[in-house]
């Protein structure tokens, strides 16, 4: 199959090895990559601050360039979120609105994508270590993605999962709101980093690396030892 | 124009524009709302759990009322139940009863041998709040939610169940109904359209949870709720 | 005055560093999550009596004209009184004008949100009656002369300490640490004023149109008192409470009780249809309904956002929502805190005033999915963000999306970018979490990523 990787704006600059695990993950298991270089971003930060005809001048772009991909693969559940679920509310009512509905209905989130539409949960990963998994909100609840990450780091060899107390709830990165709100935001990631610390894990797995910048961004500044890392990364490790 | 043409006139305007029906966020409609006459046999389904055997349902009441901290008392006749409330007045030290006139009240009325207030044609508040106990009849029990279903026909007004410290619920076992929407049924039609101006779900004694979440009985109305039935 | 806004960014520093504060808040919460889980899998299919719950809601708020109109007309054929408040004006004037009518000195009120939305008690005391809060909770806040913490859990920010030092000092008690004592306090404090008043005021949580009745959820039996004791008995209660049928509770009240508190059905479920009855032994010479307005139309007459006035006022959303968890209520600065307060002051209480609670979410979702009438409220949130934006555009913020739209739709540029600030990032060190720091509002508390030598991009056409 050919697969479309969207790569989001703060995958490509500052956690590429996150998009390189998942283009080698999908090639061992046969698929060929297109990667549409022209893409960065998928309008959320306009979107969720309300200035949607800002976001619709980026959004264009995405949905023209994909919408006739056979699948398209976003590397983070919130961007699959708003590509999946916030699209067609953004060009509802304009020329794109059929577009968005059918670039919704053949996008997923990479986890998603394994277990759901390829039906594969081991791919030979080694990853020695105790590990907590953060659940990133737009993942679980605009997607209803919970079992699909647990099910492939289930088949890590040497990996031990351990559940965090509140794993569902936000650690209050929320894009614009981190900055625009950074008490409350940070109030709430310390309660995350918190109960991921309580669980003695070496490291706090998700799926999404926008929760994990903000969530290593806390840790680094309280100087802990305890590391982030994105869901790909683990499932590509030898 | 009235406020109530004013108010309405505006509601008219409001509702020009249709709204989508819930559940459709990102296509998961049911594509209809379902009427509540359509509704009304399925919500039972949805509801907690009843069986559809006579014991299990006393057993659940039984055990909805532990976790409410009712006192439910399931008895073989009318003797144990006089028995039993002698008891109580013993041990209680009752010194006065406030009761109503009813099929199942009048049996124990005159044998518990106490000062009674007959709430019954009007009382006085004050004669009221100095009684021990409050005895009632009522409609019905829910197993499901282990309530007691009164309404100021059945139970003596609507204060009797409540301002005393004690409420006494006198029950026979064919009374014992399986769910919520069952209790709304009976009240239908023993009622319908004639309701009477007061109905009441008590469920456990009064209770609050106010101060640090903790649970405490007997806030305003009673610290106790004991159910005898027959 | 201080704008809304300012004071809650000063409240939420405030909050979010009160650990003390922030740990009851949390235990609290836990103690509902754990008895709100075990009571919702009792169900044989939550999410079935949600969906069902929410078109019953849709029904009753799309034809609530026909149905108002039936509820009305039903209660005065039982021999109560409607009246019709457009606004909190209207309607403090009309219970004042029962008020006065009646000859009252004394007031009983049982929780009416209502009431604190249209500020009614400080009405009442300023001509000089006596106004006294009867459920526990509204009681405390009540003697701390501080509006409701959480509009079902009014006094959950307080301590017992803090409670028994209230007590001692306005009701002379003594002090204890023991809940159950000070319940007790509270309840000798009231118990005569329900004898004693000369009239009840109570809310109401749901109408019912088929019957003409109000029905009133509570634990602690002072509703009932309040509705049962005084010959007169006020329900001041919103227009978008009414049901179409009796039967509609059979699902609403399981689900009010299991959402609200975790509980199978709350202690006293109520139906009030009218005054004392013929052949009745007590309850009110008068009963009035008094249906208020104050700008629920306005919601209404936005089909995109008016499933919010389906709410019931369970206080689920604020319950899961990990906003009210780290900075109270107060902070709120409404009525009605928490997600669903945050969807509808703007509506209630003006766009530009109130937008900065729909900015303060992470639009984590958990409000939506935990709703028992499924309220698309992060969503309205997002809309709130659209509407305030498009009605007064912050140009700064504009500007930045445009610039950044404009970044963006270049790839060259954008790269271009990266590298510019991957070169630059050791220079950030010298500002970092200082004024001068463009990044501060984040650099405060956290690190910022470093921007990898290497980009995806670079990745990808180094490969090919």
């Amino acid at each position: 199959m050919k697969v479309t990787l969207f790569i989001p704006c703060f995958i490509d600059a500052c956690f590429p090895r996150a998009g390189i695990s998942m283009v080698e993950i999908l090639e061992q298991l046969g698929h060929s990559i297109d990667y549409p270089e022209e893409l960065t971003c998928c309008g959320q930060p306009a979107f969720n601050s309300g200035c949607w005809a800002e976001a619709r001048d980026v959004a264009e772009r995405v949905v023209d360039r994909l919408v006739d991909a056979d699948a398209v693969v976003v590397a983070s559940g919130s961007c699959g979120a708003m590509l999946h679920n916030f699209y067609p509310e953004l060009f509802a009512g304009t020329e794109r609105e059929q577009a968005a509905k059918t670039l919704a209905s053949k996008t997923s989130e990479f986890s998603d994508f394994l277990v759901s539409k390829l039906g594969v949960t081991n791919l030979g990963a080694r990853f020695p270590a105790k590990v907590t998994f953060h659940d990133g909100c737009h993942g679980l609840r605009e997607l209803g993605i919970k079992d699909q990450p647990r099910a492939l780091l289930a088949e890590v060899e040497g990996l031990e999962l351990v559940e965090m107390e509140d794993a569902e709830t936000c650690c209050g990165f929320g894009g614009t709101f981190a900055a625009k709100f950074p008490m409350i935001s940070t109030a709430m990631g310390d309660r995350k980093c918190g109960n991921a610390g309580d669980t003695e894990a070496e490291f706090i797995v998700s799926n999404d690396s926008s929760c994990l910048m903000h969530i290593q961004g806390l840790l680094d500044r309280q100087g802990q030892s305890l590391k982030t890392i994105h869901l790909a990364e683990i499932l590509a490790s030898r | 124009m009235s406020e109530r043409e004013n108010i309405l006139q505006r509601v008219r305007e409001a509702l020009r524009d249709p709204a989508p029906i819930p559940g459709s966020h990102h296509g998961e409609s049911t594509g209809f709302p379902v009427s509540e006459a359509e509704a009304a046999p399925t919500i039972s389904q949805w509801l907690p759990e009843v069986s559809e055997s006579e014991a299990e349902r006393f057993e659940l009441f039984e055990k909805n009322s532990m976790d409410l901290r009712t006192d439910f008392r399931l008895l073989d006749s009318e003797e144990e139940v006089l028995e039993q409330l002698a008891g109580l007045a013993k041990t209680e030290n009752w010194q006065k009863v406030a009761i109503h006139e009813g099929a199942l009240t009048d049996r124990f009325r005159d044998k518990l041998n106490l000062p009674l207030l007959v709430t019954d044609g009007g009382y006085e508040a004050t004669d009221l709040e100095q009684c021990d106990v409050g005895i009632t009849e009522c409609d019905a029990l829910v197993a499901q939610t282990g309530s007691v279903l009164v309404t100021a026909r059945s139970a003596g007004g609507r204060a009797l169940s409540v301002l005393p410290p004690h409420h006494v619920v006198l029950v026979r076992r064919d009374q014992l109904l399986p769910d919520m929407p069952a209790a709304f049924t009976l009240l239908e039609q023993r009622y319908a359209p004639n309701y009477p101006s007061f109905i009441s779900f008590i469920t456990g004694p009064s209770r609050t949870g106010d101060i640090e979440r903790i649970l405490v009985l007997g806030a305003h109305g009673p610290k106790k709720l004991t159910v005898f039935c027959w | 005055m201080i704008a809304p806004s300012t004071q809650f960014k000063q409240d939420a520093i405030r909050i979010t560093g009160d650990d003390q504060r922030l740990n009851l808040i949390h235990t609290g919460m836990k103690k509902y999550e754990a008895s709100r889980g075990v009571r919702q899998s009792a169900f044989k299919d939550w999410q079935s009596a949600r969906q069902t719950a929410a078109e019953i809601k849709w029904d009753a708020i799309n034809h609530l004209d026909t149905h108002l109109v039936e509820f009305a007309d039903k209660l005065e054929a039982n021999g109560a009184k409607v009246h019709w408040a457009s606004n909190a004006q209207q309607a403090r004037d009309i219970i004042m004008g029962i008020v006065r009518d009646k000859g009252a000195r004394s007031i009983v009120k049982s929780k009416v949100m209502t009431g604190e939305e249209i500020h009614l008690n400080q009405a009442l005391e300023k001509e000089g009656y006596d106004v006294v809060e009867s459920d526990l909770g509204e009681y405390i806040v009540q003697l701390r002369h501080e509006e409701p913490y959480h509009f079902v859990f009014p006094a959950m920010h307080l301590a017992r300490g803090e409670i028994s030092d209230l007590f001692e000092r306005e009701l002379g008690s003594a002090p204890t640490d023991n809940p159950e004592e000070l319940t007790m306090i509270a309840r000798r404090a009231i118990r005569e004023k329900y004898i004693t008043a000369d009239i009840g005021i109570s809310g109401a949580n749901f109408g019912v149109a088929e019957t003409g009745m109000i029905s009133i959820t509570e634990n602690e039996g002072n509703a009932r008192l309040t509705c049962a004791m005084p010959n007169v008995h006020i329900s001041l209660m919103g227009i978008e409470k009414v049901l179409p049928k009796l039967r509609d509770l059979a699902i609403f009240l399981p689900m009010l009780a299991t959402a609200g508190s975790g509980q199978a059905l709350t202690g006293y479920n109520s139906m009030y249809r009218g005054p004392r009855a013929e052949g009745e032994s007590d309850g009110p010479e008068e009963f009035h309904v008094v249906l208020l307005d104050n700008r629920r139309t306005e919601l209404l007459a936005d089909p995109e956002q008016r499933d919010a006035l389906h709410c019931i006022r369970c206080g689920a959303c604020l319950n899961v929502c990990p906003i009210y968890r780290n900075i109270g209520g107060h902070a709120y600065g409404t009525t009605y805190q928490g997600p669903i307060g945050s969807v509808i002051t703007p509506h209630l209480r003006g766009l530009q005033d109130w937008k900065h609670l729909s900015g303060a979410s992470s639009l984590c979702g958990a409000c939506t999915q935990t709703c028992p009438v499924k309220i698309n409220l992060h969503e309205h949130l997002l809309q709130n963000r659209r509407n305030a934006s498009s009605e007064k555009p912050v140009w700064w913020e504009k500007i930045a999306f445009k610039l950044a739209g404009f970044a963006m739709n270049r790839p060259a540029l954008f790269q271009l970018g990266l590298k510019v600030a991957h070169l630059a990032q050791p220079l950030h060190g010298l500002v970092k979490g200082s004024v001068l720091d463009p990044a501060r509002a984040w650099t405060k508390t956290r690190e910022l990523p470093e921007v990898a030598g290497e980009s995806f991009r670079d990745y990808w056409k180094k490969r090919s």
